[in-house]
């Protein structure tokens, strides 16, 4: 049986740009951030709630792609072609007004659905992402 | 995009307390003025800082002194340059509040730390899992 995730990725445009967008704009923890010998870095964060998440913040000009790859999904991210996940608030309002204070794009404001409030933001490269309130179910 | 939802004045005033602490915490705040100048009424600001970051300002402040406190024992400082840094007073209440909080001592905390840094510097691949190493071309293939 399954019963965690604890590292997953997020392809990023720029990984320095994204790091000072996830850490300093969302609040995430830097959790690691090192050179690797054979080349590139490994950049990882957690949620503020999570910290046995890591998220791992994967440059997209990855060297075991060819400069096509990397030319079409930086496009693609740039497009918005991926919705990547949903994060929690306890209060999206406030959350909401934080991040707009921070200089976040929001697709969409807070806005009441079924299962609670749900607003939709962008990263600094252009993946969407889902920021939840969520309703206890009853 | 400009939403409007109900409170949404309050929730900016809020917002700019907390966005307040955040810059200022390593100064001596007086959070009686922030929740004056935040709402007209303190009880009403009090009750929704709460329900919207779980702590009430004076709590908050402790909790991102404590949490600034932490990263910078990442950094070259001594336990004392680190407890000054972030706005306590006294060493000896620093200690104690950080223990509780982070589960170890600011020494305790900065030596191991410290200890996970070292090998993450010197034996990176070890934190990092097989299918991101691999994918990295950082792991032969031979799985």
């Amino acid at each position: 049986m399954i019963s965690h995730l604890t590292h997953t990725s997020i392809m990023v445009i720029d990984l320095d740009r994204a790091h000072d967008f996830y850490v300093n704009k969302l609040g995430f923890k830097p959790v690691l951030d090192v050179p690797m010998p054979q080349g590139g870095r490994w950049v990882t964060v957690s949620p503020p709630g999570q910290p046995g998440l890591e998220i791992v913040l994967s440059p997209v000009d990855n060297r075991s792609y060819g400069p096509e790859r990397v030319t079409l999904l930086t496009d693609m991210i740039r497009e918005g072609a991926f919705g990547i996940a949903v994060f929690t608030s306890a209060d999206i309002y406030a959350t909401y007004e934080e991040l707009s204070a921070k200089g976040v794009v929001f697709k969409k404001p807070p806005t009441k659905e079924f299962y609670g409030l749900e607003a939709i933001f962008l990263d600094d490269s252009g993946n969407w992402f889902s920021l939840a309130q969520i309703t206890p179910s009853v | 995009m400009e939403a409007a939802y109900p409170k949404m004045y309050l929730y900016r005033r809020l917002v700019q307390a907390k966005l307040f602490i955040d810059a200022h915490y390593a100064e001596a705040i007086d959070l009686d003025l922030i929740a004056d100048e935040a709402a007209f009424s303190k009880f009403h600001f009090l009750k929704l800082f709460k329900s919207a970051y779980g702590r009430t300002p004076h709590q908050y402040l402790i909790h991102v002194r404590l949490q600034k406190a932490l990263e910078l024992l990442d950094g070259d400082l001594a336990v004392s340059e680190v407890c000054y840094a972030v706005g306590f007073e006294s060493v000896g209440s620093f200690s104690l509040l950080f223990k509780r909080v982070h589960g170890c001592t600011p020494t305790a905390c900065l030596a191991g730390r410290r200890a996970f840094r070292t090998a993450a510097t010197t034996a990176p691949l070890q934190f990092v899992p097989a299918c991101f190493a691999t994918r990295n071309g950082w792991l032969a293939e031979n799985i």
